[in-house]
């Protein structure tokens, strides 16, 4: 690796994902789409030599390199990282837990918005991936062709006629393609309905699944619907389903469960709220599920005007900061569980109690 | 609460709303938790296993299973029981290899057995080709680790006049391509 990665001022700034901000934001946290690839003349990770492995980073990044627009582009070898440099991808989302913790050649490449990453001999060959604030499938799906279509100028993909891009698990052949939208349904969870929801969601070919943050944290009321199918329906079906379909229909049902809250339990609701506040903005010691828990509330508060001198960027960027990679990160060096718990709390206190600028995180 | 595996506390309460069965609520420990959650990111695995599962009670014998267990690609020798054990394939010519077997695997999985959608617009290699590629690879590799350099150099070379042919564009990264056989030495 040619480039000292300098993680801690990555720590300081978020994702423009986590901004808040785009359609439905105060329900939809962010759109994700991924693409696997492979090249057509190695084998699939599984039964690559180390070899090959060590050639297919070589080739996909010399010919990343020479893609106009690279210059801006970040190429971190992963396979050179420390523990707690993984762990800071993963929390932030650019690579998956499967790839931090595999052997051999591995690499991933990000943008400086970290909008969009591809990483190098995850399961595939390559997985494309790019994130987009809010509920915004079609810029997403816009911006990622592109970049499959320039990826696929200089490497030739292994491709069927009959069975589309080929990919080492069969339940990604065809399009290759998972759209993920990332939920916050608070109201949901508070009036029982949920489950309610999600079953009647079971029968239209998508997956819904609780969201949990990394070292298996729990990260309160957040849910991930995805498309369960790649083959037999085009890219532009895949992403009316989820995008047009269903997530509209839980949209207005969390919106309908929130008035609801409102209506029935306006004090409640509020003294509920505000206790969250009060304990992430004064605890001394605090846990990521804890923080977890209580950013949750925080967030609905701040959403439906219970909360008025906290953003919801800052909340969002805080769900990511506060955990354990992210503290360390941030704090400069390698924390014990028990320290990290009073530096996550201080750090809360600092971003929550109003001292500081708007949606300034430093 | 307890957990529902050990004495420990649950502090882990976990929805699992992808049961065909309807939503489960786990309460678990963290160490349990770890390990549901781990599990759960196999999910793939589970399902390509249970469709063939499914498959195969329907229609082999368990001879026929036997001998389909023992079926191996010629391209990167992946067995077809090593596949439906791990879920993964082990080079793109499986897909022609093991056709009839995945074919009712897939229908299974996405309902469908035909790609709709976006398609590379330079020609595709042929599944013969690919693999033609990853066995040349192969002896590549084989020609560097014997230090018969010559012979890997003659490999390289076809290999990039194939890659031409399927027209690759030519770009500067020639250069960098090149000097994998070199790195390798
Ligand atoms: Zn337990
Ligand atoms: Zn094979």
């Amino acid at each position: 690796m040619n480039q000292e990665t300098d993680f801690t001022n990555l720590a300081k700034s978020s994702g423009e994902w986590l901004r808040g901000t785009g359609p439905e934001s105060d329900i939809v946290i962010s759109s994700r789409i991924r693409l696997a690839r492979n090249l057509a003349d190695f084998p699939f990770i599984r039964r690559c030599s180390d070899e090959d492995r060590d050639s297919i980073e070589r080739t996909v990044r010399a010919r990343m390199e020479a893609m106009e627009d690279w210059k801006d582009i970040r190429y971190i070898d992963i396979e050179e990282l420390s523990e707690v440099d993984r762990q800071f991808l993963v929390e932030r989302q650019l690579i998956s837990r499967e790839i931090a913790d595999a052997d051999g050649s591995r690499a991933v490449a990000v943008d400086p918005g970290e909008q969009y990453s591809v990483m190098i001999n995850e399961e595939d060959h390559l997985r494309i991936q790019v994130m987009q604030s809010g509920l915004d499938l079609q810029a997403a799906w816009a911006r990622i062709d592109a970049l499959d279509d320039k990826l696929e100028g200089s490497i030739l993909y292994a491709f069927h006629q009959k069975y589309g891009y080929l990919t080492a698990c069969p339940t990604n052949v065809g399009t290759g393609l998972r759209v993920s939208v990332m939920l916050h349904l608070p109201a949901l969870v508070i009036t029982r309905q949920i489950e309610k929801v999600f079953r009647s969601m079971q029968r239209i070919n998508v997956t819904v699944r609780g969201l949990y943050g990394e070292g298996s944290q729990y990260s309160g009321d957040f849910y991930q619907v995805s498309n369960q199918v790649t083959l037999g329906h085009s890219e532009k079906s895949l992403l009316a389903l989820v995008g047009d379909e269903v997530v509209p229909q839980i949209i207005q049902y969390e919106r309908k469960a929130r008035a609801f809250l409102i209506e029935q339990n306006q004090q409640d609701l509020h003294d509920d709220v505000s206790r969250a506040m009060g304990i992430l903005s004064t605890a001394k010691k605090i846990s990521s599920e804890e923080t977890m828990h209580y950013l949750s509330k925080v967030r609905m508060g701040v959403n439906l005007g219970l909360i008025s001198d906290v953003e919801v960027a800052t909340i969002n960027k805080l769900f990511i900061h506060t955990q354990p990679a992210h503290l360390q990160k941030l704090h400069g060096r390698v924390l014990g569980s028990s320290d990290r718990n009073v530096q996550r709390a201080t750090y809360l206190q600092r971003h929550l109690t109003g001292r500081q600028g708007k949606g300034e995180l430093n | 609460m307890k957990c529902q595996y050990c004495e420990k506390p649950a502090t882990f309460h976990i929805t699992e709303l992808t049961e065909p069965s309807g939503p489960k609520i786990m309460h678990l420990c963290e160490e349990h938790a770890r390990g549901f959650l781990q599990k759960e990111s196999d999910s793939p695995v589970a399902s390509v296993t249970n469709a063939l599962a499914k498959q195969l009670q329907l229609g082999q014998s368990k001879k026929e299973l036997a001998e389909l267990d023992q079926k191996e690609c010629p391209v990167c020798g992946i067995s077809f029981f090593e596949f439906r054990n791990t879920g993964r394939l082990g080079c793109p010519y499986d897909y022609s290899f093991f056709e009839a077997d995945l074919v009712p695997l897939l229908r299974n999985i996405h309902d469908a057995v035909e790609h709709v959608g976006k398609r590379p617009r330079r020609l595709a290699a042929s599944a013969d080709s690919q693999a033609e590629m990853i066995q040349l690879r192969r002896e590549m590799e084989e020609a560097v680790e014997l230090e018969d350099y010559e012979r890997a150099s003659e490999i390289r070379d076809e290999l990039k006049r194939m890659e031409r042919e399927l027209s690759i564009p030519a770009s500067d990264d020639d250069d960098a391509s090149s000097s994998e056989g070199e790195n390798q030495s």
